[in-house]
């Protein structure tokens, strides 16, 4: 319909970058990704020193973050080992937000602030915007005012209260960081002045609801007549801890409850993305890929431009083998990109295999089957749904059951027909964060005793707990709830481990 | 659709507060791991920070974590001779092999280490100490100037032209001039509108007069010059002298036979600590090195440590020789004067009468003395001999022993610990 486009030159010439080529490296990217149907966030893109790219990654990449020394702690580290070249930088940082705010680093080439572009800009940009998990459980447009909002509570705190006070609250709320997130509850994110508004009036609110909760003067009426035996609280198992903590700990002050709930939420919004780091990474991966291909077919770019990219592109989903001195874990960017690219091939050319696994989309169209499966899963089902015998075939993957009561290890699934189905399940339990995280959940209050608050980790797979953290832990728990507080693991019913803090002293006297 | 901003003119140090916290909140082991470290220095030597190691364990961050036990199931990629059924040994644990590789155990336990700065080593190695009698002659030493912003002025150079302040003058100075004018002006304009538009012939020449006054009025105006040469505002400067502290810090060791290296050594350190100290409150310090057995010489500072001299010892031939520095070189009244000597605690029997004597005529010309001994206690002949005047000089001559390197920075901490006013 329209004139035929002039012939097209190559972006890139050579491999320093300028503001104009990666004006227009963009704006071809965003042409491709849009023809693929990505649909993302508006970009806000940031070119930052490698100095800038070390204040980031201590920060957890935040932009804005609170004053706490472990960022201090991180920060030193980063900066040790980047200086003595232990530690290569990464490319990009990119964070959930709306705007999506990505870091490019000064030093990238042109080629790579392209791959970066295409990665972080559309790539992890889509994921963020489309997949479920972020949808429900994080709003990119708040997050910022939300941390603009945290760092001047806690600042204001300090001022209020004195920096260790806060530090002391902040510790101990990190502990139990992990713990800190509802599994199935939907939060409701709110903006910075809604905020501000509502956390003074939740403070009011709060205390009272606590001084309810630990009034000693017996209940008038029909409630008196209630056995005190009875009364169980909470009535039913709490698996957030720090949410609990905020609204019952007997003796805290309302901004120290205020401090519980921003870690809390910290946490909560941070928890999508470590369910999902196998897909985020594959799916921004795999689209690098796509875009960047079809930017050479286009003829936007050069063969240089491509070996390079190639180069790249193969140094990030390199896998090493199990025994290689290199090999920390499955390389999350390696699974990713080979699943989502193994599911365009069994769109696009299924073999009978391919017919007997996955019959729903064998033979359907490539780009549905791919949005579809970012947009409903994470890495656990993502893996359980999709994991095909030529992925593990080509990572030759192998299952090892290691049971601690015995003394050698059992090979039980290599890459073959009878392994095909355990590993893909071995593999995606090995991604659910409930597995690998211990379970431990609010068991019982003693409200009209000594107040002591009792935690139960139930075991799974007879695993047990880490216990010289665990005393650590439980101080910090302690310093919080502010009276004893047990923690019993339990397996089959049976409590087979206690901890206690503060220490219960031999009862012989 | 995209925004792109060039951040890397933003500052970089987003995390100096949250080091300094951790560096605070470290401070005990770091301040243990800098004490320790002193002994590897040179005197002079205090270009560059300090690395510091903290026990791992202390700067942990605990979670509720999974241990090592019950069964678990891993899955591991590129195998090669592996079929369902085998069975291997159990790798050693934190072996690159099967099993925890990711796990936060294998890590090891070493310690946590980094690099604090040569600012962050001092503030930790004398965060309590003070030098005393510090206010006498802080304030002496050779006048240097610098210069500073002072205000504004109407004469300058035009390098120095202060835009913002000219742009201000010149406005106001149109503002005051025509202020008149504009008034006139707009009364005209307001005669002028009430006239209307009446087409009778007095109307039509009032208008006209008052057309002609106005295009009068407004040239005036506008004749005001946009900037004139007394519009113009120059930075002004002056020159203001700055006070330099400076310090010369007297070295005294006896070198004699029956000082060894490791006796050397000891003094050596505490000769570092206290230039450090020193340095730290003056801007400049010169360091004079004497080194004496029978009798005493001015050298440099490898000559001091490390010859080796045989003899016998007499101690007022140093105090003699520092007493003639002074006088030729440094004036008490321009320089801040410490004196710091080590020895072993011997000297000439018949000589300690002549150190009394010069002692007594030293000290008053000095900041401080301080006199090492590096010996056993015991009553030496010059522990003797000092403790005899010491206390008519309590306040700016101290007297310590050493026995080994673990002594130095407690007695130099006792020294200068911080007086409670």
């Amino acid at each position: 319909m329209n004139a035929p486009p002039p012939v097209p030159t190559p972006i890139d010439q050579g491999s320093e970058w300028t503001f104009a080529i990666l004006e227009d490296y963009e704006r071809e990217i965003a042409l491709i990704a849009r023809d693929f149907g990505l649909d993302t966030y508006p970009n806000q893109i940031e070119v930052i020193s490698s100095e800038q790219m070390l204040d980031a990654y201590a920060s957890s990449g935040m932009p804005i973050n609170y004053h706490h020394w472990s960022f201090g702690k991180r920060f030193i580290q980063v900066e040790n080992q980047y200086r003595r070249g232990y530690l290569g930088l990464a490319y990009e940082i990119v964070i959930n937000s709306n705007p999506c705010i990505a870091y490019l680093m000064e030093e990238n080439t042109s080629t790579l602030q392209a791959l970066v572009i295409a990665h972080a800009c559309y790539g992890h940009n889509s994921f963020f915007k489309n997949n479920y998990l972020f949808r429900t459980w994080t709003d990119a447009g708040s997050i910022i005012d939300y941390l603009v909002f945290a760092r001047k509570f806690i600042r204001d705190c300090e001022e209020r209260h004195g920096i260790e006070a806060v530090e002391t609250v902040l510790d101990a709320c990190h502990t139990l960081m992990d713990h800190g997130v509802d599994r199935y509850k939907r939060p409701y994110p709110i903006s910075m002045e809604e905020e501000e508004r509502r956390q003074l009036e939740r403070e009011a609110h709060l205390q009272r609801q606590v001084n309810d909760l630990w009034r000693t003067i017996p209940p008038s009426g029909k409630d008196a007549s209630q056995p005190e035996a009875d009364i169980r609280f909470p009535a039913e198992p709490q698996e957030n801890l720090l949410y609990f903590i905020e609204k019952n700990a007997p003796l805290m002050e309302p901004w120290q409850r205020e401090i519980v709930r921003i870690v809390r939420k910290f946490s909560q919004y941070l928890y999508p993305q470590r369910q999902t780091k196998v897909m985020n990474e594959g799916w921004a991966t795999f689209w690098h890929f796509t875009i960047l291909q079809q930017m050479y077919k286009k003829g936007l770019s050069s063969d240089g431009f491509m070996m390079e990219f190639l180069q790249h592109h193969t140094n990030v989903i390199y896998q090493p083998p199990y025994d290689s001195p290199y090999y920390s874990g499955i390389n999350p960017y390696t699974l990713g990109f080979a699943i989502f690219q193994d599911i365009r091939r069994i769109c696009e050319a299924p073999t009978d295999e391919d017919r007997l696994w996955f019959p729903d989309i064998a033979g359907s169209d490539w780009l549905e089957a791919v949005h579809f499966a970012m947009e409903n899963f994470k890495d656990e089902s993502f893996v359980l749904q999709y994991l095909s015998p030529k992925v593990i075939r080509d990572l030759k993957l192998f299952a090892v059951f290691d049971d601690s009561d015995a003394d050698t290890l059992h090979i039980t699934a290599i890459h073959n027909s009878h392994g095909y189905q355990l590993i893909r399940e071995q593999l995606a339990a090995l991604y659910n964060l409930g597995d690998t995280q211990p379970n431990i959940q609010i068991h019982r209050v003693d409200i009209r005793g000594d107040r002591a608050l009792t935690l139960r980790h139930d075991m799974h797979n007879s695993r047990p707990l880490e216990e010289q953290e665990v005393s650590e832990v439980l101080k910090h728990l302690h310093q919080l709830w502010g009276f004893d507080v047990h923690l019993e693991s339990v397996m089959n019913g049976e409590v087979v481990a206690h901890y206690h803090c503060p220490p219960v002293a031999a009862e012989t006297d | 659709m995209a925004y792109l901003i060039d951040r890397r003119l933003n500052g970089k140090n987003k995390s100096a507060v949250n080091r300094q916290r951790f560096i605070q909140r470290h401070r005990e082991q770091i301040r243990k791991s800098v004490q320790d470290s002193l002994r590897n220095r040179s005197i002079t030597n205090i270009d560059g920070g300090e690395k510091v190691s903290i026990p791992r364990r202390d700067t942990d961050e605990p979670s509720f974590r999974h241990g090592r036990g019950g069964k678990v199931t891993h899955v591991l990629p590129g195998n090669r001779e592996f079929v369902p059924g085998d069975t291997v040994p159990r790798p050693p644990s934190g072996g690159g092999g099967a099993g925890r590789g990711a796990s936060p155990n294998s890590e090891g336990l070493d310690d946590f280490v980094f690099e604090i700065s040569q600012q962050e080593f001092l503030d930790f190695l004398f965060e309590d100490m003070a030098l005393p009698n510090l206010t006498k002659r802080q304030l002496t030493g050779i006048e240097e100037f610098k210069t500073r912003r002072a205000g504004f002025s109407p004469v300058g150079t035009p390098n120095n032209i202060d835009v913002p302040r000219s742009m201000r003058a010149a406005t106001s100075r149109r503002i005051a001039l025509t202020a008149g004018k504009r008034r006139q002006l707009r009364e005209l304009e307001t005669q002028l509108a009430s006239l209307g538009d009446g087409e009778d012939s007095f109307t039509r020449e009032r208008r006209a007069d008052l057309a002609a006054r106005i295009v009068e009025l407004q040239r005036r105006i506008e004749r005001v010059s946009f900037i004139d040469d007394f519009d113009i505002r120059y930075r002004r400067y002056e020159k203001v002298p700055v006070p330099r502290s400076q310090a010369v810090m007297f070295c005294l060791m006896d070198v004699s036979g029956s000082m060894d290296q490791g006796t050397k050594d000891l003094a050596k350190r505490f000769f570092l600590l206290l230039y450090l100290f020193l340095s730290r409150n003056y801007d400049k310090i010169e360091v004079v090195f004497i080194r004496h057995h029978t009798s005493a010489k001015e050298v440099d500072e490898e000559e001091f440590f490390y010859s080796r001299e045989t003899g016998g010892t007499v101690v007022s031939s140093a105090l003699q020789l520092m007493r003639n520095i002074i006088e030729t070189r440094y004036p008490p009244s321009l320089w801040n004067i410490y004196g710091a000597q080590a020895s072993d605690g011997d000297n000439w029997p018949d000589d300690n009468g002549h150190c009394i004597e010069l002692m007594q005529q030293l000290i008053p010309q000095v900041q401080y003395y301080a006199y090492i001994e590096i010996a056993a206690a015991g009553e030496h002949p010059l522990w003797q001999t000092y403790g005899a005047i010491r206390p008519r000089f309590a306040d700016r001559f101290a007297m310590q022993h050493i026995t080994g390197p673990a002594d130095i920075y407690p007695v130099f901490h006792e020294l200068f610990r911080k007086q409670q006013p």
